[in-house]
């Protein structure tokens, strides 16, 4: 049975900010949400081949494969000039490639004795649940592999049964609340983030919750009322729960989103004091 | 030189406004020193000096102490000094009293200690009595004394690997006060050493670009349980030292050098490695039966250092430049740090440098049973156009665990020291320990030392030594500060560097002459 495939936007070997120590990241390509404070909306979207940025590339370093499903990328003769991501109209890019675990594997097994341990991000992580599914697997049944903690990066969105699937496998995760108000998060996401919050109480009843992270948009999601109810929905959840605060940076989101107010640090100070209020220790700010 | 031209040079020394009292005496000294005769060697070794294939590291021509001294400081307090008029001190106050009398006392190179003891262990039999406000005090005092006594960069003191309150105390003392002056290394087990103590040493090192980590196991299997890291990144026996450090610049040898890679390792190699453990018989000879340093200096009467303990250091440098001509020679561009061609040949030349030294019998070194320690040099600030000991040029660096699996091959066959920096970017101080698991990656993958550092800090690490930021006037940009292989005399832009270091705090093993 060959081995399922994962389309890869990236891989980092060092990342000192996806998780606890020092991690080796994945990002997947393709996200189910579409928010505004995307910092890497090429992340976004799946290719459909439409061939404008194979056009656009002043480098001619992109062309359509034979098989007319995928765009394949000449490195030696890219520029780096990411027009085709600025010209992409699907939020997408051709530099994303379809690897086997297999690969990615031998990568880790490389940078193992660096590492804390892996993490799997997006686009969005569990968009892609079989290619996570046999990646963590093979590193938790590998001996060379298995002292290394697998982490996803998710925006909440997966179903339950999804969830079950991953965390025999899976150390924790790290979850995004855009808003506690649904209408907000409707507004900030595209979506409801009804399977969101199941999300976040399923993984902490099986203690696979690593930490919630909170983005603050000044005006946008960060109306006192709705961070209490969000404090107190999530201390209720359980009392020693870790939070992240993410002010809103506009570095990276697209061109209609970048006038959006970032957060101050005294506004994110405030914050993290209201949510101490409410006996949640756990905060980092950044 | 005629006497106008040692007029002018002394004249120079006085009346240089960028130097302290202090300092003046110092170069003073030097060059007193240099009007001597250097002991007799051979025609080809003179060549091969002037060629600047081999360098003394202007120690001068009549060694008179030991370049690195590393006093057994424990027993120092436990027996007391005669010499000293010390009776063995009893509590915390007497024994930073006893040790820092001590210190003023110890020669070195630089004029100043290069090892001030492992002092977590050397004051551990006096602190179960002293509260945490008391030691802090103690503690800051001394160190203030450290830096204002003993103002010069290489002065180093060790701690680890297991973690204890002096060694937690000093970190937090490091992080508040500042100072350029003492280097720190951490001796690292992984057996041992917890990360929570680990995560305190790189936090220390976000602030103030030190401790320094290094391999605990392996220095141990190489040099005893008694060692200590001193100066910049030279590993040695504590209770000895070593005479003297001689460096082969491996760049010039390949320029010296008719023909393919391997005769060059099979031929002139040879040839380098015999001249230079000449200059260095020379040299320790001079020390140990002329100047007589161990019969008369009250360190050795007392036993504080014994002879048997020593033993003296073969340096190289320019390994990336000699791997690059020699790939040239043979119609390759492949490097150093990028290429698995370049590394190999790489690690042939330095296994038979290894091997050729453990080879040539020295005198008076039976701290490593009668053979030099291998070291990788990191620079002085003449040097020009050629990189640090076994490094990777600086601006060339791979990827980072490329760099390390590159490096760490060679680290092994340094018992006194080898030295790579890596640069990480601030987003490090909030995961200290993602630097844990790559110090201790880099240690598992068979790396003796580990040294890295935060492009925003206030510490710059010219080569090994530490320059505070806000003391260097005219930085140009960013990029210029890593240029430390190319501090050379002849760059206008690198001698503005050396002046500019000439303040309070001196590094005068890597400022060994002006001008």
């Amino acid at each position: 049975m060959s081995k399922p495939l994962g389309l890869v936007n990236r891989i980092l070997p060092f990342s000192a900010v996806d998780g606890p120590g020092n991690r080796f990241v994945i990002f997947l390509q393709g996200c189910n949400f579409n928010c505004v404070n995307c910092h890497n909306p090429q992340t976004i979207g799946v290719c459909d081949v439409c061939g404008i940025c194979v056009e656009e590339c002043p480098g001619e370093a992109l062309q359509i494969k034979a098989s007319g499903t995928e765009i394949e990328w000449n490195k030696s003769r890219c520029l780096r000039c990411d027009n085709c991501i600025k010209v992409c109209p699907s939020d997408s890019n051709p530099h994303s490639q379809w690897l086997d675990v297999d690969f990615v594997l031998e990568k880790i097994r490389r940078s193992a004795s660096f590492l804390s341990g892996v993490t799997v991000s997006g686009g969005e992580a569990t968009q892609q649940p079989e290619f996570l599914r046999e990646l963590f697997h093979s590193i938790k049944t590998d001996s060379a592999l298995n002292h290394l903690s697998t982490m996803i990066d998710t925006n909440g969105s997966a179903e339950i049964s999804i969830w079950k699937s991953l965390l025999p496998f899976t150390d924790g995760a790290m979850v995004d609340l855009k808003a506690f108000d649904n209408q907000i998060h409707q507004k900030l996401t595209g979506n409801s983030n009804s399977q969101v919050l199941q999300s976040i109480q399923h993984l902490q009843k099986a203690e696979r919750l690593f930490e919630v992270r909170l983005l603050i948009i000044p005006d946008l999601n960060d109306h006192d009322l709705m961070l209490q109810q969000t404090a107190n929905w999530l201390c209720q959840l359980s009392n020693n729960i870790r939070i992240k605060l993410i002010g809103f940076r506009n570095h990276g989101v697209r061109p209609e989103y970048s006038d959006f107010l970032e957060a101050t640090p005294e506004r994110l100070d405030e914050i993290r004091e209201l949510f101490q209020g409410f006996g949640i220790q756990e905060i980092k700010v950044i | 030189m005629s006497l106008k031209q040692i007029q002018q040079k002394i004249r120079q020394i006085i009346n240089n406004p960028q130097l302290s009292y202090r300092q003046r005496m110092h170069y003073l000294a030097a060059q007193a020193e240099s009007l001597l005769e250097p002991p007799p060697i051979s025609d080809s070794l003179q060549i091969a000096i002037e060629q600047q294939v081999i360098c003394d590291m202007h120690e001068g021509p009549a060694p008179h102490r030991p370049r690195y001294l590393l006093p057994d400081y424990p027993k120092a307090i436990k027996q007391g000094s005669d010499y000293l008029e010390l009776d063995p001190p009893n509590n915390l106050v007497e024994a930073l009293n006893f040790l820092m009398i001590l210190y003023t006392q110890t020669p070195s190179i630089t004029g100043y200690p290069v090892y001030l003891g492992d002092l977590d262990k050397v004051l551990a039999p006096f602190v179960d009595e002293v509260s945490d406000a008391q030691l802090n005090l103690q503690l800051r005092l001394f160190w203030q004394m450290i830096d204002r006594v003993l103002p010069d960069a290489f002065v180093h003191t060790n701690l680890g690997p297991e973690d204890t309150r002096i060694g937690r105390a000093i970190f937090q003392l490091e992080r508040e006060l500042n100072q350029t002056v003492p280097n720190i290394t951490l001796k690292v087990d992984p057996q041992i050493t917890p990360n929570s103590f680990l995560e305190e040493a790189v936090k220390t090192v976000f602030v103030v670009a030190k401790p320094h980590f290094v391999n605990h196991p392996m220095m141990c299997a190489d040099l005893g349980e008694q060692y200590g890291v001193v100066s910049c990144y030279n590993s040695l026996k504590a209770g000895g030292g070593s005479h003297t450090l001689v460096r082969l610049n491996l760049k010039e040898a390949v320029k010296q050098h008719q023909g393919n890679s391997s005769s060059f390792i099979n031929e002139t190699l040879e040839k380098y490695v015999r001249l230079t453990l000449e200059l260095m018989e020379a040299r320790i000879r001079y020390l140990v039966e002329d100047s007589c340093f161990f019969e008369h200096n009250f360190l050795a009467q007392e036993g504080l250092v014994s002879l048997d303990r020593f033993s003296a250091m073969f340096g190289i440098y320019g390994l990336a430049e000699a791997v690059k001509l020699l790939m040239e020679a043979q119609g390759s561009l492949a490097k150093y740090g990028h290429d698995a061609e370049a590394n190999q040949l790489s690690y042939q030349i330095t296994d038979r440098i290894a091997a050729l030294v453990k080879e040539i019998p020295l005198p008076y070194c039976e701290g490593n049973d009668g053979f030099a320690f291998l070291h990788s040099q990191s620079g002085i600030d003449l040097d020009l156009d050629v990189t640090a000991g076994t490094r990777i040029p600086i601006g060339e660096e791979p990827e980072l665990y490329e760099h390390i699996f590159a490096v760490a091959p060679h680290h092994h066959k340094f018992s006194s020291g080898v030295s790579d920096i890596f640069h990480f970017d601030d987003t490090v101080k909030r995961n200290p320990q993602a630097v844990v698991d790559v110090i201790k990656g880099g240690l598992a993958q068979g790396m003796r030392d580990f040294t890295f550092n935060l492009a925003s800090n206030d510490f710059i690490r010219i080569t090994g030594y530490l320059v505070r930021k806000s003391d260097v006037v005219r930085l140009e940009k960013e990029s210029s500060r890593y240029n430390s292989t190319v501090l050379g005399a002849g760059s206008e832009k690198n001698q503005g560097v050396t002046k500019r270091n000439l303040k309070r705090v001196m590094s005068h093993e890597q400022t060994p002459r002006l001008g």
